[in-house]
């Protein structure tokens, strides 16, 4: 590092800055000084950036699908993928430059004020707050929820590793109920040319078997309106192929997400309360994205293997069940994985202290 | 023969630099150091001063709590400085050796026509009681205390480390004799953990008065305290001895001879080792001596006494350690690597992580080096990513984390009177977040130590 940068330097004020940039471009010279004394070569940022690239797929196709969204109202159905991919791309931009800007500026500074190394997470959740918000959210909401999520989610916590929710999630919460007209019902999903000159729903948001008709492909692929990184569940499945092979997502939560969402889906189809098929709820929505890249994040969800399961089963059965239940509101991904989140050490400690009575019981007194 | 434990979990660093199971230098150290750091929960008072002439079993340093329990000299020599650190705090006794050997006589024995009350003093007198070491908390043992059984791990599985049966195979008989004693001190029986792939071409297999456990798996199978989790776990009150295959030796030869004997071969491992290969060596000799094997005086090369994970760097002007039976010699990984982490593979450095590619060359072998290959930060990953290399039924996360927060419940309740700091140790290795898990943990048996006494 730089002499300035250094303590009793001019610029020591900024050394968590100078640092980050630092240890950005070189993996830093430092060795272990107590413990084991060697390591091995996996370090947080890398967990981060391959999460971000099973992201990218997803970010892509939704790039495009604002565009093709966005000409489909004005009759223009053509794929036109390098135009559509450009429009859409001249729309989310703004969004992520927001969101990084006003993310990263305040987790340099609490980095800076807590004397530690900035923290790599910001950069995944600066990457998944704009893919899972309506394209057309005005800038400075996002840039206040943003705030919001990485201030109150994160930092008063302690930082990246301390907080109990996803502070995507907690960012798009925000937005839900402060602005709710924004964030939901039929208008929002789609870029328009201007004020009132076509209206889109989102599927959930209509009721009845009729909207419906598109089909299981359609959504499966994904040129459907929403969020901009929600709607291709192809897209997030090469996501997911690259997560549980790294290994930085839990394939159990995933798993068990399916299996709660598919079980509820199954009651509401036996029972009659829904005319949606249950294995639509998959493919619809924020599911997918959810059980991919929220519902996994290693800080927010359970800890042991055991809990995984019910954790995830939760989340898949608790989204599905407001889907099903809830007139009000149409997509319940996101309050489903804050709950689980909530719920998630609370779980662990029933899973820890179940297993630990288990192994007392076995050993003679 | 005993049932196999397998334990799925655990991890072989793959290491360059293990020693050829040669013996290529007999080390006639220029001073001998006796350093009190290596007994945990010992408080040393000082027996002797400088100019003093001492014996091979001389006592040079007795436990303040415990006066009975002593450190005895390994050399017959003359007492030439007494290391002191920080507030006076006693480093080490140093001795220059004589050139010919002179020992203390404590008189040969049959261990089975002894009692354990004349077997315990002769153990504390001779300075090999320190071997003995009591779990929870892994302290040097109170002769006071009645185990509820001894266990020896009859092989180490760490990263290059020393091949027991190469370095203690031809002394089958002293360890013998040794197990013999042990017998004595315990109702529970001695129970020695063996190696499934040699167990039946290990020499130690013979051993009589013991009861034998083989595991399969890796590293740590070797580590005494995941031996016992598997054959007895540690619950709150228990007390447990451990021993290290060299003090069995070292004590069946006190009680075939009448001498302290503590050489030992070493097994001089790593990657920046020449000619990795074993020395003839007593504890305490100095680094400086072994020079022939790190060359250029120890620039950018990390000496460290006993194995990759959890032994100390002792540095050229460092020492061999009491229970150290290995020297790793690593580079120091002191140089940047630029755009390290973003780089798609990264072929020679090794991550037991699906994010690079190692993984897929099993057979492949690593020039480790000591860089910490990332910044520290929170516990990110979930407690499975580090059970995965703790054969351990316990949760390493949340233990790791009951330390931190100093709370004594939670870490009773998750195992703390299972496990030292070294078992712990390959969590450490692979933790993305850069966390000293074995320093976390050391702090909190120290809590622990604290408030329970």
């Amino acid at each position: 590092m730089l002499k300035i940068f250094e303590k009793g330097g001019k610029l020591y004020w900024l050394h968590s800055t100078a640092d980050a940039f630092e240890t950005f471009l070189n993996v830093p010279p430092t060795v272990t000084r107590s413990g084991a004394h060697v390591r091995d070569a996996i370090d947080l940022k890398r967990i981060i950036i391959i999460a971000l690239i099973a992201a990218i797929p997803a970010a892509l196709f939704g790039m495009w699908n604002v565009g093709y969204q966005h000409n489909l109202t004005l009759g223009d159905g053509r794929l036109q993928i390098p135009a559509n991919f450009w429009y859409g791309f001249l729309k989310v931009l703004p969004i992520y430059i927001v969101t990084y800007v006003v993310g990263l500026a305040i987790e340099f500074g609490t980095a800076q004020i807590r004397g530690e190394e900035v923290n790599e997470g910001f950069l995944m959740t600066g990457f998944l707050i704009p893919l899972i918000i309506p394209v057309t959210t005005p800038l400075w909401m996002v840039g206040l929820a943003t705030a919001f999520s990485v201030i109150f989610c994160k930092e008063v916590f302690g930082g990246t590793g301390m907080n109990i929710w996803n502070p995507a999630l907690v960012a798009r919460a925000f937005l839900f109920f402060s602005y709710p007209n924004q964030m939901s019902g039929a208008n929002c999903w789609i870029a328009r040319p201007g004020p009132d000159a076509v209206t889109g729903a989102t599927p959930l948001a209509l009721d009845g078997p009729a909207q419906y008709g598109t089909g299981f492909l359609d959504y499966f692929i994904g040129a459907v309106p929403g969020s901009v990184g929600e709607t291709s569940t192809l897209c997030i499945l090469l996501g997911a192929f690259l997560l549980i092979w790294t290994g930085v997502a839990s394939w159990k939560i995933m798993a068990a997400s399916i299996a709660g969402a598919l079980a509820v889906g199954l009651v509401g189809d036996l029972t009659g309360v829904s005319a949606i098929p249950c294995y639509m709820h998959l493919v619809l929505g924020g599911f997918a994205f959810g059980t991919v890249f929220m519902a996994t994040d290693p800080v927010t969800s359970c800890q042991t293997e055991c809990g995984k399961w019910i954790y995830g089963f939760i989340i898949g059965a608790l989204c599905v069940t407001v889907r099903l239940f809830n007139p009000g509101y149409a997509e319940g991904m996101m309050l489903a994985i804050l709950l689980a989140n909530t719920f998630a050490p609370l779980i662990d400690e029933c899973v820890t202290s179940r297993h630990i009575s288990k192994k007392n019981r076995q050993i003679p007194a | 023969m005993s049932n196999v434990i397998v334990l799925k979990n655990g991890l072989d660093i793959p290491m360059k630099g293990n020693a050829e199971p040669v013996t290529t230098k007999t080390v006639s150290p220029a001073v001998v150091a006796i350093q009190p750091t290596d007994f945990k929960g010992l408080s040393p008072r000082l027996m002797v001063k400088e100019g003093d002439a001492v014996l091979a079993g001389s006592p040079v340093i007795a436990d303040k709590k415990n006066p009975d329990i002593i450190l005895c000299s390994p050399v017959s020599g003359k007492v030439k400085e007494i290391l002191r650190g920080d507030k006076r705090r006693l480093l080490a006794v140093l001795i220059t050796p004589d050139d010919e050997q002179k020992y203390v006589d404590f008189k040969p024995a049959n261990p089975e026509k002894l009692t354990a009350d004349e077997i315990i003093p002769r153990l504390l007198q001779s300075g090999l009681w320190p071997w003995l070491v009591q779990r929870p908390y892994g302290i040097v043992a109170d002769p006071a205390a009645k185990p509820r059984a001894i266990f020896v791990s009859a092989f180490d599985s760490a990263p290059l480390a020393a091949d027991r049966d190469f370095t203690l195979g031809q002394e089958l008989n002293a360890v013998q004799t040794g197990i013999k004693v042990l017998a004595k001190l315990t109702d529970g029986g001695v129970h020695v953990g063996l190696w499934e792939p040699t167990a039946s071409s290990t020499p130690f297999h013979k051993l009589e008065d013991c009861v034998f456990h083989t595991f399969r798996g890796r590293h740590p199978a070797g580590n005494v305290g995941v031996q016992i989790s598997h054959v007895a776990p540690i619950r709150k009150g228990d007390i447990v001895w451990t021993i290290s295959l060299l003090g069995v030796a070292a004590i069946g030869r006190l009680f075939q001879t009448g001498k302290v004997n503590l050489r030992r071969k070493v097994a001089i491992t790593g990657p920046m080792a020449i000619n990795p290969s074993y020395v003839d060596a007593v504890p305490g000799m100095p680094m400086k001596s072994i020079a022939g094997y790190y060359g250029d005086a120890g620039c950018g090369v990390r000496i460290v006494s006993g194995n990759v994970l959890s032994g100390k760097a002792a540095g050229p002007e460092g020492f061999l350690g009491f229970f150290d039976d290995q020297v790793t010699i690593l580079r120091e990984g002191d140089e940047k690597e630029l755009f390290g982490w973003l780089r798609p593979i990264r072929y020679k450095q090794f991550s037991t992580d699906h994010c690079y590619f190692s993984w897929l060359t099993p057979w492949r072998k690593y020039d480790l080096s000591t860089n910490l290959h990332g910044g520290p930060r929170a516990f990110i990953m979930n407690d499975s990513y580090y059970s995965k290399v703790l054969p351990m039924d316990i949760y390493p996360l949340f233990l790791t984390k009951a330390c931190l927060a100093g709370d004594i419940d939670r870490m009773e309740k998750f195992g703390i009177y299972e496990v030292l700091p070294e078992d712990l140790a390959l969590c450490e290795f692979v933790d993305p977040s850069k966390n000293n898990v074995q320093d976390i943990i050391a702090k909190g048996i120290d809590l622990m130590l604290k408030e329970m006494a």
